[in-house]
């Protein structure tokens, strides 16, 4: 049952973000199939250590494919091979004995490296500071029952609402848009009762935000959609952009 | 000599909270506007409490160790958070909610605490709903509702199974509005490495800044705490990687004591481990139980593929011992169960630490496409890692560390015993007991930090108008920043040959092995000496690369695997101290008959508040009594 393979890792190293990065190549033997590639990962930070190297610094923290911290750039796809699968979720029997493995950070300009894998993706906090919530405040809310939600709609923001914004989507994008997270959330409230109020405002000032920290416009390819680990519809941004439309068009600001 | 008083409010359980809440004392919005409140943690406690604070008008910092908030373990919850809704009119009230609770905690929480608990949970709900959090809806457009083992009612509210990360992305969109409207400043990347005490009250924290190393200096007029369980202790657990004791430890270091420490809960479903390699485990969720039979081969060391095992020579060892909950026993039970058949040699899978979860019958019955509705993304992550299809060979499944009930002891109000600190969320000694029901770890973090923690910190912090902001420049945060560089440089400085994680390793194995599902005195004595020998070894050969200035994660690890080796030994010490068996804590010496645990309320119905003396000086256990008004103290039974 368990089988070992080894692979030749090119692993991006870069000391700090002023320093110039390039590619190091670890020869990895031994490589059980049962191991999720994060734990291959450690294998090679163990034994990097112990012949008193420094290990590749990446970014995880669950590892159950929820908290969106991994974020490895694998033979050129975000969160490599698999489909609908983040990184830390991605195991070695997905790879074939003597197999090269490109392991680059995401690449993107908003994305700036901070070390080997790992990037800085504060801007998607300051996307989400900008507009990416209801004002409500605690004790001010009305019966969780007293408006009802339509079924499918519910089901839809909460299709949304389960972006995980890990970043793969911007690495993916030729043009470094992060269309497809902003219209998650922009999608979510728009479809709920609870997000009207605000509708018109939350999709400029997202937007806006989003085109200061210098990601690129959606030109439709697809590829945020294909790569997103979490399959989040790309109607979301045909939605978002109805939306933008429409607050446009109502005047405000 | 310190005393402990929970500071209950006086009259009866059901009107405490109501006349605290109208009678404390309260802090004008002018001069709210002059205290900093530092908050550690953006968990479901940490954000909630940030953004609930900032809506108040004062001045919050939030600390988090991962790159965004957003990212706190809390996100990684599946299955549900309960509430008194009676939305199913199915017989449920804060009461009952009140009664589950303490009952399931087999009897070790503060009746006060969990009534208020039970009391606000149904707000809490109100609340997420009009942030916008997308919980499960029936057709009807109104909510839904799941059951959860330990109730006889259907309370949790759920968002398929990702519910904490629907809560938490609930509790961060409120946190950036406050950041927003600049009443919150964000540090993510940043970790809290110590307390700053001024004349004995938290007056400030000091952190490091991950990303540049920097040493930074934080001052506040409260210092609130909200970082999480310490279940990575054992090494493997479900939590996530990064989960660790350091915030509380550092405070108890500095007189906040610790709760039952050895308070902890293991999960029975997770999928098992599967080399050395493992770096975590992964939890599947307790409402497979609904419809998956759990069993073992009756014969030892029976190696048969499991669809070539007849009927017959099936133990469903649950089914036979608890007939009346069958497959639903609570979470400890469970786990013990699955021990004991492994242990007789009974375990399946190459390690023979495993046991089936069978959904063979259930799909016959009901057909694949309903069980697929039902679990289909549990059965595909299951698939996903140990590449095998549930629909057609039978889970295996193993217990593993997933919540820990023990951590820093607080009153009423949330405060520690430092003035000043307060404790909220799982890295409280919480409300739960000695075993934390299914989908009410959730709902007490944000009971905590929504609806609890605004009030009763106005109580101390309203005595706090007259005093100035202390400057980072006082002579305590000096030394405090200087403690923190002298660890580092001495973590740095040993150079030895063994890495962070073989040293975590191996006190994971030493606490998994003693002080895990079941503990005896022998087992509890032995350990003691491994943890103290393993920690001496650590500071003499503990290989930690890199720098102590920029990113280090090895550094990161290598501070909190330190904690994590002083933690072990006061876990230890207060296992070997209860001796009876309660919830999660099984003590073989105290077992019925039949080998079920057996409470000892006579003598132990307390709370084991530990206050720390020195690395080298044992601590010094304090206890809070319980007493219980309200509820009859009854031996569990699941027969
Ligand atoms: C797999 C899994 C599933 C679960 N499912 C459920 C469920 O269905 N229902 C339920 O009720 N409960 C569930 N639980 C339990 C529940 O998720 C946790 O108990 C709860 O989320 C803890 O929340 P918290 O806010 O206390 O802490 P966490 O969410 O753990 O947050 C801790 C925060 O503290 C920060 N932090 C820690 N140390 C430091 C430091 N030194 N400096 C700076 N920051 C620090 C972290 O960065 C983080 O922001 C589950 C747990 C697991 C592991
Ligand atoms: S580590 Fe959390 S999503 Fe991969």
């Amino acid at each position: 049952m368990s089988e070992t393979i080894n692979l030749t890792l090119k692993v991006w190293r870069q000391a700090d973000a002023g320093s110039e990065g390039r590619f190091v190549i670890y020869d990895m033997q031994g490589v059980s199939t049962h191991m999720s590639f994060l734990e291959m990962m450690d294998v090679l930070n163990e034994r990097l250590i112990k012949k008193g190297e420094e290990p590749v610094a990446f970014d995880h923290d669950c590892r159950e494919g929820i908290c969106g911290m991994c974020s490895m750039f694998i033979n050129g796809r975000a969160h490599g091979p698999m489909d609908a699968t983040t990184t830390c979720q991605l195991h070695m029997r997905h790879f074939k004995d003597g197999e090269t493995v490109v392991v680059e950070p995401w690449r993107a300009g908003p994305f700036p490296v901070i070390k080997d894998l790992v990037v800085d993706r504060s801007s998607f906090d300051r996307i989400m500071q900008a507009g990416g919530f209801i004002s409500v405040n605690t004790g001010n809310a009305p019966d969780a029952n007293a408006t009802p939600v339509p079924k499918a709609d519910a089901d839809e923001a909460f299709a949304a609402a389960a972006c995980i914004g890990c970043g793969a989507c911007v690495a993916a994008c030729k043009n470094a848009s992060a269309m497809l997270f902003v219209s998650a959330k922009v999608s979510q409230f728009a479809l709920l009762p609870q997000g009207q109020v605000e509708r018109t405002d939350r999709v400029q000032a997202m937007v806006r935000q989003h085109d200061l920290e210098g990601f690129g416009g959606c030109t439709n390819t697809g590829a945020c959609e294909a790569e997103c680990p979490k399959e989040i519809s790309i109607s979301h941004i045909a939605r978002m952009n109805r939306e933008y439309l429409f607050s446009i068009a109502k005047g405000d600001k | 000599m310190a005393t402990l008083d929970a500071k209950i409010p006086p009259g009866p359980l059901s009107d405490k909270w109501t006349k605290y809440r109208s009678t404390c004392k309260l802090v004008n919005p002018s001069n709210k506007r002059n205290i900093e409140v530092l908050i550690v943690g953006s968990g479901l406690a940490g954000a909630s409490a940030a953004a609930s604070l900032g809506e108040l008008g004062y001045r919050v910092k939030v600390f988090c160790f991962q790159d965004s908030a957003r990212r706190a373990h809390s996100i990684a919850a599946q299955g549900g958070i309960n509430a008194a809704k009676n939305y199913q009119n199915d017989g449920d009230s804060v009461y009952r909610l009140f009664y589950d609770t303490i009952k399931g905690g087999d009897y070790r929480a503060r009746e006060a605490n969990v009534y208020r608990l039970a009391e606000v949970s149904a707000s809490i709900i109100d609340q997420c709903v009009a942030q916008g959090v997308p919980f499960a809806r029936e057709y009807g457009g109104l909510l839904s509702n799941r059951s959860f083992g330990g109730t006889q009612v259907q309370r949790t509210f759920y968002a398929a199974g990702q519910t904490g990360q629907q809560l938490l992305l609930g509790a961060y969109s409120a946190l950036n509005r406050q950041v927003h409207l600049g009443n919150v400043q964000v540090f993510s990347r940043h970790e809290m490495l110590e307390l700053v005490l001024v004349d004995g009250k938290a007056r400030g924290i000091i952190a490091r800044d991950l990303e540049s190393g920097k040493i930074e200096r934080h001052s506040g007029h409260a210092v609130v705490l909200a970082s999480g369980g310490y279940g990575n202790v054992f090494f493997l657990s479900t939590n996530a990687m990064g989960s660790n004791v350091t915030a509380s430890w550092k405070a108890h270091k500095k007189g906040a004591f610790f709760g039952n420490p050895c308070f902890t809960q293991i999960h029975p479903t997770c999928i098992p481990v599967s080399g050395d390699y493992q770096s975590k485990l992964t939890l599947m969720s307790e409402s497979l139980r609904n419809d998956g039979r759990v069993w073992v081969p009756k014969a030892k060391g029976d190696k048969r593929h499991p669809a070539e095992i007849p009927d017959q020579e099936r133990d469903y060892y649950l089914e036979r011992r608890y007939p009346a909950f069958g497959n639903l026993v609570p979470r400890d039970v469970a786990s013990r169960a699955a021990k004991q058949v492994c242990d007789e040699g009974r375990g399946v899978g190459q390690s023979g630490l495993a046991v089936y979860l069978d959904f063979r019958d259930s799909i016959k019955r009901l057909g694949e496409p309903v069980i697929r509705e039902r679990y289909g993304n549990l059965f595909e992550m299951y698939e996903k890692i140990t590449g095998e299809n549930p629909y057609h060979i039978p889970m295996r499944i193993y217990p593993a560390v997933h919540y820990t009930m023990g951590g820093l002891w607080v009153d009423y109000n949330l405060m520690t015993t430092v003035p000043g600190l307060y404790a909220l969320g799982e890295c409280n000694f919480s409300d739960h007991g000695a075993n934390r029901l299914g989908a009410s770890a959730l709902m007490q973090g944000l009971a905590d930090g929504y609806f609890v923690l605004p009030y009763t910190i106005g109580e101390y912090l309203s005595g706090e108008i007259r005093n100035k902001p202390t400057s980072t420049d006082h002579p305590a945060f000096a030394d405090a920043e200087k403690e923190v560089h002298e660890r580092i440089s001495r973590l740095m400085s040993v150079n030895g040959k063994q890495t962070v994680d073989d040293f975590h390793k191996r006190l994971g194995n030493i606490m998994w092995n003693y002080c895990g599902m079941a503990r005896n005195e022998q087992g509890l004595t032995k350990a003691k000496n491994m943890v103290r020998e393993l920690r001496a070894e650590f500071w003499k050969d503990v290989r930690v690369p890199g720098a102590a200035a920029g990113l280090n994660p090895e550094l990161e690890k290598a501070g909190r695997v330190a904690d994590f080796l002083e933690l072990g030994e006061l876990m230890i010490e207060d296992a070997l101290t209860r001796k009876e068996s309660c919830g999660g804590h099984f003590r073989e010496e105290s077992q019925t008959e039949e080998g079920e645990a057996k409470r000892n309320d006579d003598d132990f119905a307390y709370v084991g508040a530990w206050e720390y003396k020195g690395s080298e000086t044992a601590p010094v256990l304090h206890k809070e009594e319980l007493k219980f008004e309200e509820v009859h103290l009854t031996q569990r039974s699941y027969k």
